[in-house]
């Protein structure tokens, strides 16, 4: 690769959903681990306690690197979706194509936070349900009634293990987003 | 930056505020995934750097994302962002991610060829 141009899309959701599955299925590389940490002035009832504490926050992110050309590289940030992670997000989807928020259909409630996060910040994003042992417990459509999804909002069904699966839900993803480039 | 850190950054090699003396950001506003490459000053130079930014002008003889730095060398992520900084402003390495600002999402076109580099896959 002479000068590759990065891309990225963020992958998020709850906790065990199959982030990092779903990197690694098309990831050219097995995925790395990058940590951040932020530092602030606990406000009243945080995580840690003591009010006006300076403690630092870690959150470690797998990622992967999918070589499209010579001259593109992609690369995909698997990221926690708890709300305190969100000083990451800021800059994980600075700049991105867009975000895929998993969600497994057995507990839906876990990415309220994300969806909330991408519809507030006006990050394009597609919702992928994956679907465990091929088990689709919940139609995309009662799934989207449940999230309260605006129509042109995709969802699908993926399989994280599965690289044609994740190669699919991303250009699910890259679809959608150009729509949206063409809407603005 | 206050010595209550270390314990919530065990399991890094190094600790950030020593590293870079400090300083927690770069001059220049890096992404993430900005790409990194060493140029032939950075090559030649290479013997003369302290421990970090050489490792770094190693890594980068292959382009690679500031994330893939970071991993490689197991430094936190704003500590690689500040090093790569320093050595873009030493002209020992160079730099270039996919739009002049940052903050822009990809245009038409980039998306256009990341479909089709993704349907080729
Ligand atoms: N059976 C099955 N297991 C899965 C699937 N996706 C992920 N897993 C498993 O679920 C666990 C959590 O997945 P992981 O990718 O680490 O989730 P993350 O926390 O979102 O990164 C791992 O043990 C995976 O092997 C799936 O589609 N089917
Ligand atoms: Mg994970």
């Amino acid at each position: 690769m002479n000068n590759p141009i990065p891309v990225k899309i963020v992958v998020a959701g709850g906790f065990a959903v199959g982030k990092t599955t779903f990197v690694s299925a098309i990831s050219d590389i097995e995925p790395l681990t990058t940590e951040a940490a932020m530092t602030k002035v606990s406000e009243g009832i945080d995580d840690f306690g003591d009010a006006k504490t300076k403690k630092s926050t870690t959150v470690a992110m797998d990622f992967g690197r999918v070589g499209l050309s010579d001259e593109l590289v992609l690369y995909l940030f698997g990221t926690p979706g708890q709300d305190r992670f969100h000083f990451m997000w800021d800059e994980l989807v600075r700049g991105a194509i867009g975000a895929c928020v998993l969600i497994d259909t057995g507990r839906i409630d876990q990415c309220f936070p994300a969806i909330d996060y991408m519809e507030n910040a006006g990050v394009p994003f597609i919702v992928a349900i994956n679907a465990f042992d091929g088990m689709l417990r919940h139609h995309p459509e009662d799934v989207r009634e449940a999230l309260d999804l605006p129509r042109h909002i995709p969802v699908v069904v993926t399989d994280a293990r599965h690289r044609a699966a994740v190669r699919d839900t991303l250009v699910a993803l890259v679809r959608h987003a150009m729509t949206m480039a063409h809407a603005t | 930056m206050t010595d209550s850190e270390p314990d919530v950054l065990s399991g890094l090699r190094v600790r950030p505020y020593m590293v870079t003396g400090g300083r927690t950001r770069s001059v220049v506003e890096l992404p993430l995934e900005t790409i990194v490459r060493v140029t032939p000053e950075g090559q030649k130079a290479a013997g003369t750097l302290n421990l970090e930014p050489r490792q770094i002008v190693e890594l980068c003889h292959q382009p690679m994302s500031i994330a893939e730095v970071s991993a490689h060398l197991r430094l936190h992520l704003q500590v690689a962002k500040v090093l790569v900084g320093d050595l873009v402003h030493s002209g020992h390495v160079a730099t270039h991610s996919a739009t002049a600002d940052a903050t822009d999402r990809p245009d038409l076109q980039l998306l256009e060829r990341v479909l089709d580099g993704l349907q080729s896959l």
